[in-house]
């Protein structure tokens, strides 16, 4: 009896000793992102929902305010709903297109035959492009006048428009620059496409189905995942938008930038202006930490909503793994 | 002889009606496929030709609508490295995208393999949140942030805000990671217990030799996300010119030469170049790194 107990206990404690010892290797191997999520995830995103309802421009202490920067941000500050609006429509219109582009240069490219190599690298390479020199080029590239672009329209007569100096383009040009860097939507569809077994188009042929019943029939139902993925990255992309509509805006009203330099946010006519600018204008042009945060907490919810998408199997993240 | 006889012999039967057909809907594809492509390669190339194009011109010309250099301005580069503080972005930019980059993959490993090899609790609600704060957009928590580094540490004007958090594990760079190690057979993992290696030597000598491609697209990542960088700098390093970077530079550079486009462009060209480089020696890692993202659940 009793050694049996005693083997058993033995047995017991080596187990639990042996559980320790991987509790704590895996502790020591996630280190360095424990105290990483902690540090720069954790405090921060608590300090941000401390200071939404703080009055603090970093000078006096910060002082409750209750919340009056929330009711600031939603009903006073002149940029929010426009910056909200933009980003709702840069979310459908850009995302959108983005993806059946992107759909379209993947499948042009698994058909090219001859060059297959150079053609890739030719549509990847503006994927590379910094964004700021990106922008930099298109703001000179759709300049009113004299942009290279301008001038060929008009010498093929089609009346130029104005781009990033006109609100009602403004927009267009930002995603005609997005729709230039899809590289990475190729790749990624390249790759699903040729994954789609070849027997189903076989098979499909077999049956009579046109080009587009096969498209439809058979590539779609296979690359779906790929395409949610492809919308949901894209949406949470959209959201991001930063330095690009904010370099657009900067160059085509020609401010002069410098440490300190005021400028509108959004030109023209806060037709560029989205969430994340917002965040910067009233954190470091105002000095309204608070209200900024609440600008910065709207963000997070949104982002939240499209990443928890994401996550579910048919997002395109399978995270169950083995 | 043998060449002679191995040749495969043609019989020339005359092609069938239908079979010409078929022939010719074949080269008719061809020809439609790759006008398309052509197209295509047209609006992804022409504003890189344009943009190079202008970058030689002359201050006058540039400012007209003229699409061709009259006089080539090689000189124009001369001047975009002339001008003051050109030289000191680059290093910036290479200190915070090489250092970061270095940092950020080395402390980023270990995660990626307790994430994709262990088995613990808890591990489905770390990836998750790794994933969560993959998308978590900077500007969200940038106040906390920089009244940390500034208020707090007095490191505002340097670029060590950015530089010094990606040595605590990059989410992205874990999650990528963690993606190409669950590809590895966990057969290898065992046969190298079997043979008395601990945890760290079976990922310094097994894993990692196998790992080298997913590696060098999630470092590739790592420095083109530091040399795009515009936010972080602008937060940071703005208050401080000795403390640029590329990307933050670049924009001021067109503020200072609002009217000279050649410049500008060249300069643009200057930024663009090295990543274009790069890419071109490590084509495959980068294009394994994409597909990572989206593919390979």
């Amino acid at each position: 009896m009793s050694t049996i107990t005693l083997a058993s206990k033995r047995r017991r404690s080596g187990l639990a000793a042996k559980r320790g010892k991987r509790a704590l290797r895996t502790v020591a191997f996630m280190s360095p992102w424990l105290i990483g999520f902690a540090v720069f995830f954790a405090y921060p995103l608590v300090s941000t929902v401390y200071f939404s309802f703080m009055h603090y421009d970093g000078f006096k202490p910060p002082a409750f305010s209750g919340a009056k920067n929330w009711t600031y941000v939603f009903k006073d500050y002149p940029y929010f709903w426009p910056a909200m609006r933009n980003t709702l429509w840069l979310v459908v219109v850009m995302v959108s297109l983005r993806v059946v582009f992107g759909l379209g240069v993947g499948l042009l490219i698994t058909k090219i035959k001859t060059g297959t190599g150079v053609f890739r690298t030719l549509f990847y390479l503006p994927y590379l492009a910094p964004p700021v020199a990106a922008t930099m080029s298109f703001a000179f590239l759709l300049n009113p006048g004299t942009g290279p672009v301008d001038s060929i329209l008009e010498k093929v007569g089609i009346p130029a428009p104005g781009w990033f100096n006109d609100p009602n383009w403004s927009k267009p040009a930002l995603t005609l620059l997005a729709l230039w860097g899809i590289g990475d939507l190729m790749v990624i569809f390249m790759a699903a496409l040729l994954d789609v077994p070849t027997e189903q188009y076989e098979a499909a042929e077999l049956d009579g189905a046109s080009a587009w019943q096969r498209f439809r029939y058979v590539t779609l139902p296979n690359i779906s995942p790929i395409v949610m993925f492809a919308v949901v990255t894209g949406v949470i992309q959209a959201m991001q938008c930063y330095t690009q509509p904010l370099i657009a805006g900067k160059v085509a009203s020609g401010v002069i930038q410098g440490a300190g330099t005021q400028f509108e946010p959004g030109y023209p006519e806060r037709s560029t202006l989205t969430l994340p600018q917002l965040v910067y204008n009233l954190g470091f042009q105002r000095f309204d930490y608070g209200s900024a945060c609440v600008v910065a907490l709207v963000l997070f919810a949104l982002s939240m909503v499209f990443t928890a998408f994401l996550m579910r199997r048919r997002g395109g993240l399978d995270l169950a793994g083995d | 002889m043998t060449q002679v006889l191995e040749r495969p012999v043609r019989l020339k039967s005359p092609a069938s009606p239908a079979e010409r057909t078929a022939r010719r809907r074949a080269l008719l594809e061809w020809v439609a496929i790759h006008s398309l492509g052509v197209a295509a390669a047209l609006f992804f190339t022409l504003p890189f030709v344009f943009v190079l194009l202008t970058s030689l011109m002359s201050d006058t010309q540039a400012l007209s609508r003229d699409l061709i250099p009259h006089t080539w301005e090689w000189g124009n580069y001369r001047k975009v490295f002339d001008t003051p503080g050109f030289l000191t972005w680059w290093k910036n930019t290479l200190v915070y995208a090489g250092l970061g980059t270095v940092l950020s993959v080395a402390s980023s490993i270990p995660v990626a393999y307790a994430l994709a090899k262990f088995r613990f609790r808890g591990r489905n609600l770390s990836l998750m949140l790794v994933i969560s704060m993959m998308m978590l957009p900077p500007q969200v928590i940038i106040i906390p942030m920089y009244l940390f580094w500034a208020k707090q540490l007095d490191l505002s004007g340097t670029l060590w805000p950015l530089i010094i958090p990606m040595a605590f594990g990059d989410a992205f760079s874990i999650f990528l990671l963690r993606q190409f190690l669950m590809t590895i057979p966990n057969e290898y993992l065992d046969a190298a217990k079997v043979d008395g290696c601990g945890d760290l030597r079976t990922l310094l000598k097994v894993v990692l030799p196998m790992a080298r491609p997913g590696i060098a697209a999630v470092a590739l990542f790592q420095f083109f996300y530091a040399w795009n960088d515009y936010f972080g700098p602008q937060i940071y390093a703005s208050e401080n010119p000795g403390a640029w970077t590329l990307s933050y530079g670049l924009e001021s550079f067109k503020g200072a030469h609002h009217t000279d486009w050649n410049l500008t462009m060249a300069a643009t060209v200057l930024v663009m170049a090295p990543v274009i480089l790069v890419f071109f020696f490590a084509q495959k890692a980068f294009v394994e790194g994409v597909t990572l993202t989206g593919v390979k659940g």
